[in-house]
């Protein structure tokens, strides 16, 4: 049997300060190979701890996290940057694209660490670029797309290495409905091809494309009820 | 569909890619990249100017130093060690009466003779005619001169004669002048066939030459230069010991190079049996002099030049500074898609260290470019040491790297999560 992509066991983050902020309250969650999750909860509710943790740029204060069952917490910063190379892809709100690079070359950045031969990091790339519908603007620079292009540029070099979670923080954020629309639609594809998502949103219509929703308030997650997928 | 595979990897950035990553940083950013460069090209351009004028400005200046002042020997006679001249005489010269001939024979000797400053009573006077009132006369140098002497001078004649053997041999009431004192005595030079003469006290010299300008000794005063033979004849031996500034001296003019060789020669040829009598100065070694010329003026503008490349240093890891904080969200995504902090730093090195060498090279072709130049437009030789040349690129590589240091520390100091929020 596989192990779980995300295992969360006691899970943790506390800021120090006088008085110290839990931002994540001990937590125990597991997130199966293809489930697609929503992570909803108002603003300060600990949804940016949680994406940080998981997407291993923050460190827990306490507790367990296990990526495609690999102890996280033993890991050295070496092994962390590896591991969230390769098996995690980041979609950002702010889409976080190099303006003077074109959407090829801001996908292929996601392959400049991780070992990939060169002579298959171009193809990788396009075909990368050709899954979220832009094979044919690879030599355009993000100034010259539009928002929800950008967008899946992002997308695109989030899925290059074929991570095995991709981790979205408020991904339609500065989207105006119809790309968000189509975005959420891409999105709902990928997880029909097998990748592991993660949307953090306040958005609810957003998390109800998902098909759990786990709300976040106070640094305390619960599992929320079951939707039927749109 | 995702990989599943459990293997742990490694990140990694390899040379070829952090340099690829240097280039592109520094080519999609052409003005910053310029501008942040213009202090190395100003620096290196500098240093490599700066020698290479010095050099070759020093080499000019030697060369031309040594043609006039690296071809002259003079003897002084300081005097015989127990002087048994008779009470308020003086003694012989110490100067043979062939010593003219003698100093031709050394190798390297283009001319030599003897002169003297002929010790004159207060309130003789010169005058161009004997009809001539006293307080129309003039006071002009009275000179001592043998006829090498007057061709060791490197009298320009400008009409007339120099003294001859014979005229000095024979004891001659003949002269030379200058212009100054043609002039002012109101002799003609283009009337000399008349035989105008200059009396000195009443003693007719009859002027047989008129000079110009000279290389040596009476460059810059009014003289009269009458044979050696008839100065002892009419005045006596001029009194010897070097400093009372009457003491017979022997000029020589040398070939170039050979100054020193013949300064060590001559004493003993000129006076076998007391060479120590005749003081001999030659000019510094010519190499020595030369090096010790270079060697201030280079030290003085090493110091300039290194003080251009301090400033361009400053300006790399200022700009590069600057660019950190810039790009604090390319360091934050950067550092998502698996970048270590050392990546981090080995980019922002990389960008700096380029910068400064494309710098270098710049700023040495515009350094070689100006010294080429002028030394074209001066007909000059440029000199260019390619002990200092062909490393000044590297020298912008140094500067780029030395200055990209602390930025790239703070680059990889740089949370990615701070980075990631400053979008």
């Amino acid at each position: 049997m596989t192990a779980p992509v995300i295992e969360l066991r006691g899970l943790a983050r506390t800021y120090p300060g006088s008085p110290p902020v839990a931002a994540l309250r001990p937590a125990d969650l597991v997130i199966e190979a293809g489930d697609y999750v929503a992570v909803t909860g108002p603003s300060g509710s600990g949804k940016s701890t949680l994406l940080h943790l998981l997407g291993l740029l923050d460190a827990p204060t306490e507790g367990r996290y296990l990526l495609d069952g690999l102890d996280t917490s033993a890991l050295n910063d070496r092994d962390r940057s590896g591991l969230r190379g390769r098996r995690i892809g980041f979609v950002f709100q702010a889409f976080h694209l190099l303006p003077y690079r074109t959407a090829l070359e801001n996908v292929l950045l996601a392959e400049l660490y991780n070992q990939t031969p060169r002579g298959d990091r171009s193809q990788a790339a396009v075909d990368a670029l050709d899954a979220v519908g832009l094979g044919h603007r690879l030599d355009a620079l993000p100034t010259t797309l539009s928002g929800g292009e950008c967008q899946r540029v992002a997308i695109a070099r989030a899925l290059v290495n074929r991570p095995s979670l991709l981790l979205c923080d408020e991904p339609t954020g500065n989207l105006d409905s119809t790309n968000a629309a189509a975005l959420m639609e891409l999105l709902d594809q990928l997880n029909a091809a097998g990748f592991t998502i993660v949307v953090i949103t306040h958005d609810e219509k957003v998390a109800s494309h998902a098909g759990r929703m786990i709300a976040i308030s106070d640094g305390v997650l619960s599992e929320r009820v079951e939707v039927d997928h749109a | 569909m995702p990989r599943s595979t459990t293997e742990l990897p490694s990140p990694r950035l390899t040379t070829r890619d952090a340099a690829a990553e240097a280039v592109a940083g520094i080519v999609q950013r052409p003005g910053r990249s310029v501008l942040t460069m213009l202090g190395t090209v100003l620096g290196v351009g500098a240093f490599v100017a700066v020698l290479g004028l010095t050099a070759t400005g020093a080499g000019q200046i030697s060369r031309q130093f040594t043609v006039l002042e690296d071809t002259t020997v003079t003897v002084e006679d300081n005097g015989p060690v127990n002087n048994v001249a008779a009470p308020g005489t003086n003694p012989a010269i110490g100067f043979p009466a062939d010593a003219d001939a003698v100093a031709d024979h050394i190798n390297g000797v283009a001319g030599a003779g003897v002169w003297w400053p002929v010790s004159l009573p207060d309130g003789t006077n010169f005058t161009g005619s004997l009809a001539l009132s006293a307080t129309a006369s003039q006071t002009v140098n009275l000179l001592a001169a043998s006829p090498g002497a007057t061709a060791a001078m490197g009298l320009k004649l400008v009409a007339g004669s120099p003294l001859s053997r014979y005229e000095n041999d024979t004891r001659q009431h003949v002269a030379m002048i200058d212009t100054a004192t043609a002039t002012a005595l109101g002799i003609s030079p283009a009337r000399l066939a008349s035989h105008p003469a200059v009396f000195v006290d009443g003693i007719a010299y009859t002027v047989v030459g008129v000079y110009s300008s000279a290389q040596r000794v009476v460059t810059d005063e009014s003289a009269m230069l009458i044979p050696e033979q008839t100065a002892l004849a009419d005045y006596g031996n001029p009194e010897p010991g070097i400093g009372n500034q009457e003491e017979a001296q022997m000029i020589v003019a040398t070939r170039i190079g050979a100054a020193q060789a013949v300064a060590r020669q001559i004493a003993a040829a000129e006076l076998p049996t007391d060479p120590s009598r005749l003081v001999v100065t030659s000019p510094s070694n010519p190499q020595t002099l030369q090096g010790e010329v270079n060697g201030d003026l280079a030290g003085l503008f090493l110091i300039l030049a290194l003080v251009s490349l301090l400033i361009g240093a400053v300006g790399i890891a200022n700009t590069t500074l600057v660019a950190v904080l810039e790009r604090t969200e390319e360091i934050g995504l950067r550092r998502a898609v698996g970048a270590r902090p050392r990546h981090i730093a080995a980019q922002f090195l990389a960008e700096s260290t380029a910068l400064g060498t494309l710098g270098g090279l710049v700023g040495t072709c515009i350094g070689v470019a100006t010294v080429v130049i002028f030394a074209a437009a001066k007909d000059w030789t440029a000199i260019l040491n390619p002990a200092y040349t062909l490393p000044a690129p590297l020298i912008g590589s140094v500067v780029g790297l030395l200055a990209g240091a602390y930025p790239a520390l703070r680059a990889a100091r740089t949370s990615p999560l701070a980075a990631l929020r400053s979008a």
